[in-house]
């Protein structure tokens, strides 16, 4: 086992990737001469030459959608956002062409395209660039949707997200680029999409949280345990498809729910989980699902309300409690 | 297809409704507008009229029994139909997961006093979900709609294990009933819990002791006081409280508890009042028109005198943010029946002559003892008299009676001496007291709507200007 950092391992399974198929390249702004705007792509250019890492203009539209012909074209391209907030001037290309060609073109086409890069909030960078788009995006049908948390999922998964036929959204995380883990050896690791990882076991609660938030997750099963209670921790890893078998499994013993979702919270990934585990585990659960997202707001930028507007590892050890009706 | 008769309501103020007779046997055929039954609600006896023709199937409750409004209480239908799915539909009948084809026994316990009648032995999976979600108030753990809160986990257990949620005191919020409390249950460790299957176990006395704890005429956990006097046999007779005596106590002590009420007391001449009175009596009996009262003449100057001061003719509607000044005058007079009172109203009070006003209250008080009021007469009163001096009260203080901000109470007419001129003569006077919801009605306001009144009384010919 090798300990790398996050953005190592995104590097490692490109790398890889484009090693075994000639048809991968990558495509974004800053990824070849400057190495990658949070240094993903560093050394890339050397590596695989300026016709497979290549750099744009400051044109996600014309990018993406250069990608998308590419895919329907045969080849297997990476597109990187430096922010998955600047895909918004894109979007027609991520939601009209990319999720719904192979549908229109009755499967004449298929769309082997990931779109990776930095998702959701990352301190004081103001309501513009502190956005979590899961949920804008797991709503489209032809879109799959991956949030890894660590080095270890981010390499498998990606490189199951190049090897896939249909578009990929990639959310990675400006916060989590240097953090590091151990990441698997294998050869060809591929970690399959749409699996959850039972990230430590419990009996007690279960507690749901992806990318960021997973590490709120596990920090509050640790003051838990403290205190004698037993918490499982699922990282779902993939948004769409989401593995709700894994939950609900976990439900049945548990009995109890807490999601933590760094999401605005209307209409977001949590309100879809509640709903689908009120109606496949309903008579398992003792006490309602609960949630912590981020506040119903843009992101604020004063460093002490931006804190605030996060989700609070202090409010989801207090809706634990809530669920296990234990004070 | 079979056709649930439900409680209507039949009162703006009705929770539930007592079925005090059945007027048509089990089998009997019904046709639309047919009365099946006699229901006691709060204020009166009313007709349960149904309005479908048909068999009727089943009488779900018994004579005696209260159910909620919306609560079955029949079901209709062509001869020999299957009614499960209504009884299941009403929580009565067996859930889908205790299997589609219920014996007549199994769907049997609709009303929870028959349950409790019935022998342990008989107690299985399926009549302990048919004690699970039967829609009947019960003390701690029930909302105001008589539904048990209960986790879903805790209600499938409590099926699985024949465990009656009736019998539980929950400890989730607001008393929901978890998972833990179910646990403890069947590991027998609270007292308060009576499982209802293990026939061996349980013997069918204790089984029914619970249940009828949980039945709204019995007392309750939270509502037995801790040291109610353990008297002997035939120390006390106890009477059912009916539903007029629980609308009462939940209407006064809303009343009393949640409108700060003061009093103001004026002492009325009523010299003058006497002899226009004895007058107007003999030009009503010449006319054969009904005799004016005392009680007449107060109601109509209160009428006279509300149009004045319209902050007395009010309501203070919390939910709508406003304080309503009504511009129509609808006077409730109290009246006393055999188990009771209640208020039917005098509509536009400010518009009749003296002589309608008394005939009508005449006739109302009269309906009212007979029971036959209906909604129509008690509602919508935007102020109240209550009188008490026929019993040679002074005076008295009464409640406000809600939506309305002021009742007016009445106290006898005494023979008292009076200081007129310097010199002590007798006299002849009368205390009226004003209670105030003071969320409207300040102490200013309250006392120029009694010297208006006085004025009125003590010169009653002011009344026709």
């Amino acid at each position: 086992m090798a300990v790398l950092q996050y953005r190592e391992a995104l590097r490692a399974a490109m790398t890889e990737e484009m090693e075994r198929d000639s048809s991968v390249f990558l495509m974004g702004e800053e990824v070849a001469e400057y190495n990658g705007a949070y240094k993903v792509s560093e050394g890339m250019l050397e590596k695989f030459g300026p016709k497979r890492i290549i750099d744009t203009p400051i044109s996600e539209s014309g990018f993406c959608g250069l990608g998308v012909g590419a895919a329907m074209a045969g080849l297997r391209p990476i597109i990187e956002f430096m922010t998955f907030n600047f895909s918004f001037v894109a979007i027609d290309q991520l939601i009209n062409n990319a999720a719904k060609i192979r549908y229109m073109s009755g499967g004449q086409f298929n769309i082997p395209i990931v779109f990776r890069g930095a998702n959701g909030a990352a301190g004081q960078l103001a309501a513009t660039h502190n956005t979590s788009t899961e949920s804008i995006y797991a709503t489209i049908p032809g879109l799959k949707v991956i949030a890894p948390s660590n080095p270890d999922d981010a390499k498998g998964l990606l490189k199951s997200a190049i090897r896939d036929n249909n578009p990929v959204i990639f959310l990675e995380s400006e916060v989590m680029f240097g953090w590091k883990g151990e990441v698997s050896d294998a050869v060809d690791y591929l970690i399959p999409i749409g699996k959850a990882r039972i990230a430590r076991e419990g009996t007690d609660v279960t507690i749901v949280a992806h990318s960021k938030s997973h590490y709120i997750a596990m920090e509050v099963a640790d003051q838990l345990a403290l205190e004698g209670y037993s918490a499982e921790v699922i990282d779902p890893r993939t948004i769409r498809p989401f593995d709700i078998d894994t939950v609900i499994e976990s439900i049945k013993k548990t009995n109890r729910c807490v999601i933590i979702d760094e999401s605005n919270p209307f209409a977001s990934i949590s309100s879809e989980i509640t709903y689908q585990i009120q109606e496949r585990a309903f008579d398992y659960l003792d006490a309602p699902v609960l949630r912590i997202t981020s506040k119903d707001v843009p992101a604020p930028y004063a460093k002490n309300l931006i804190e605030y507007y996060m989700p609070q590892a202090k409010d989801a050890y207090d809706a634990c409690k809530r669920v296990m009706y234990v004070k | 297809m079979a056709i649930p008769v439900e409680m209507p309501k039949m009162s703006d103020t009705m929770d539930e409704g007592v079925l005090a007779a059945w007027l048509k046997e089990e089998g009997e055929k019904i046709s639309a507008g047919d009365v099946v039954a006699q229901v006691e609600t709060d204020k009166a006896t009313m007709d349960l009229e149904v309005y479908d023709d048909g068999v009727l199937l089943k009488r779900v409750i018994e004579e005696g029994d209260s159910v909620p409004i919306g609560g079955l209480i029949a079901i209709l239908g062509d001869e020999g139909e299957d009614i499960s799915a209504i009884l299941a539909a009403y929580g009565l009948g067996g859930s889908k997961a205790s299997g589609e084809s219920e014996t007549t026994s199994a769907a049997e316990p609709a009303a929870p006093s028959k349950v409790a009648e019935q022998p342990a032995e008989d107690a299985d999976p399926v009549s302990a979900t048919i004690l699970t979600t039967a829609p009947v108030p019960v003390s701690a753990t029930s909302d105001a709609g008589g539904r048990i809160r209960a986790s879903p986990l805790a209600r499938k257990l409590a099926g699985e294990h024949g465990i009656s949620l009736f019998a539980l005191s929950g400890s989730g919020p607001e008393g929901r009933i978890v998972k833990k409390d179910i646990e403890s249950a069947m590991e027998g460790g609270s007292s308060s819990v009576a499982p209802i299957s293990a026939p061996a176990a349980v013997p069918a006395v204790s089984s029914s002791a619970p249940i009828a704890a949980a039945l709204p005429y019995a007392p309750s956990d939270s509502s037995t006081p801790a040291a109610a006097p353990s008297a002997a046999p035939g120390a006390y007779e106890a009477v059912r409280i009916s539903q007029m005596r629980k609308t009462i106590a939940r209407r006064l002590a809303e009343s009393k508890f949640s409108s700060p009420h003061f009093y103001l007391t004026i002492d009325v001449d009523m010299e003058a009042a006497i002899a226009f009175r004895d007058k107007l009596n003999e030009k009503a009996a010449a006319k054969e028109l009904s005799k004016v009262s005392f009680n007449d003449l107060v109601t109509k100057s209160s009428a006279l005198s509300l149009l004045q001061h319209p902050w007395v003719n009010a309501s203070w509607m919390e939910a709508e943010g406003e304080v309503r000044l009504h511009n129509e005058v609808h006077i409730a007079v109290a009246v006393a029946v055999e188990d009771g009172l209640i208020t039917p109203v005098i509509r536009h009070t400010d518009r009749k002559g003296l002589s309608q006003i008394g005939a009508e209250t005449k006739d109302l008080a009269t309906r009212g003892r007979n029971k036959q009021l209906q909604p129509s007469d008690w509602s919508g009163s935007t102020f109240s008299t209550s009188n008490l001096g026929m019993f040679g009260i002074e005076e008295f203080t009464a409640i406000i009676n809600p939506p309305n901000a002021c009742i007016l109470a009445i106290g006898a007419i005494r023979d008292i001496p009076v200081v007129k001129s310097g010199a002590v003569v007798p006299g002849k006077r009368m205390k009226l007291t004003l209670s105030c919801d003071h969320r409207v009605v300040d102490g200013a306001t309250g006392s120029r709507f009694l010297a208006t009144l006085q004025g009125y009384l003590e010169d009653p010919m002011t009344m026709l200007l």
